[in-house]
């Protein structure tokens, strides 16, 4: 598979997202901010960093990009799109997902490893998680705290389109396991139509154990078997 | 002719920003303060001979697209 890697000013995590594809065995390519297509890709990965400066609200003015609207038209074209912490917000920014990411609850920078618990696996981005694992996956943000007014909130637990949420390493949605002040705990989402995901920790930066954990290497490979999936059914 | 817009934090949103601020008010001696949000103000010069109610309707829509986030923000906009 050929995953597109968008790029944009102040992207910092657009190679470890280079890398984590190629420890999955795929190859990808950057795509930049003013490119207004994504060539021959399979998938899109909005990486993490901080795009444009975060002037005006995280991923406020990435959503304008020449690429976003690639990026748009990809994902309503039934294209896999996965924004990671920053990627994340733009998503959101962009209406792609429902919500909001605004500061943390006690104005920190937060970059520790967290705990997720996998609410639906029933999605291209969750297929491949065993059930009942716990994802350790490191997050680094200092505006990650999920907001949406009620009925949103409603709306994406009846659909299942909660996908992970912070928990303890024993699996419990606590308090002091939510490293931001999400409702609900949440940590990650996706859109109704399932092709669309975001979350705030860095699975790209959870492919190899000598860093810690791969546990992120279960996302993306439930992506790249989806994608597999759809080739074959593309073929046939 | 200026545009003078304000955004602030809709209630329900956490705003520990605003939160700290009261804190830190509150913890100086300033009793009557009971309670604080942080937002933010854009200012834009408008080109000369702009007609006000244009110059409105155009922003009131740059508010919603761009310079505010409805799911997280309210503004109010002035044209003087």
């Amino acid at each position: 598979m050929h995953i597109a890697v968008l790029q944009f000013p102040a992207s910092n995590c657009d190679q470890d997202c280079v890398h984590a594809v190629r420890v999955m065995g795929h190859t990808s390519e950057l795509v930049w901010h003013k490119d207004a297509s994504l060539g021959a890709a399979d998938a899109v990965i909005v990486p993490g960093g901080f795009s444009y400066g975060d002037y005006l609200r995280c991923g406020a003015i990435a959503r304008f990009s020449p690429v976003m609207q690639a990026v748009q038209q990809f994902a309503a074209n039934g294209g896999m799109v996965l924004g990671v912490c920053n990627g994340f917000q733009i998503l959101c920014e962009a209406g792609m997902l429902p919500g909001a990411l605004v500061r943390n609850r006690d104005l920190q920078f937060h970059c520790e490893q967290v705990f997720l618990k996998t609410v639906s696996r029933d999605s291209a981005f969750t297929s491949h998680i065993p059930e009942g694992k716990l994802l350790k996956i490191p997050i680094a943000h200092g505006e990650g705290c999920y907001f949406a007014d009620e009925i949103t909130l409603a709306g994406l637990q009846a659909k299942g389109q909660i996908l992970w949420q912070y928990c303890d390493a024993a699996g419990v949605l606590t308090e002091s396991a939510n490293p931001n002040g999400s409702l609900l705990n949440i940590a990650g989402i996706c859109n109704e139509a399932r092709n669309v995901a975001g979350l705030m920790p860095h699975p790209d930066r959870a492919c190899e154990s000598q860093i810690g954990s791969e546990d992120g290497r279960l996302i993306f490979a439930s992506m790249l078997h989806a994608l597999a999936q759809r080739a074959v059914a593309k073929a046939a | 002719m200026k545009a003078k817009i304000v955004i602030t934090p809709k209630k329900a949103v956490l705003d520990p920003q605003g939160k700290t601020v009261e804190n830190a008010l509150a913890h100086m001696g300033y009793a009557a303060v009971a309670g604080v949000h942080v937002g933010k103000y854009i200012e834009i010069d408008l080109a000369p001979g702009t007609e006000p109610e244009a110059a409105r309707v155009a922003l009131n829509e740059a508010c919603r697209r761009f310079l505010s986030n409805p799911v997280i923000e309210d503004y109010r906009l002035e044209i003087e």
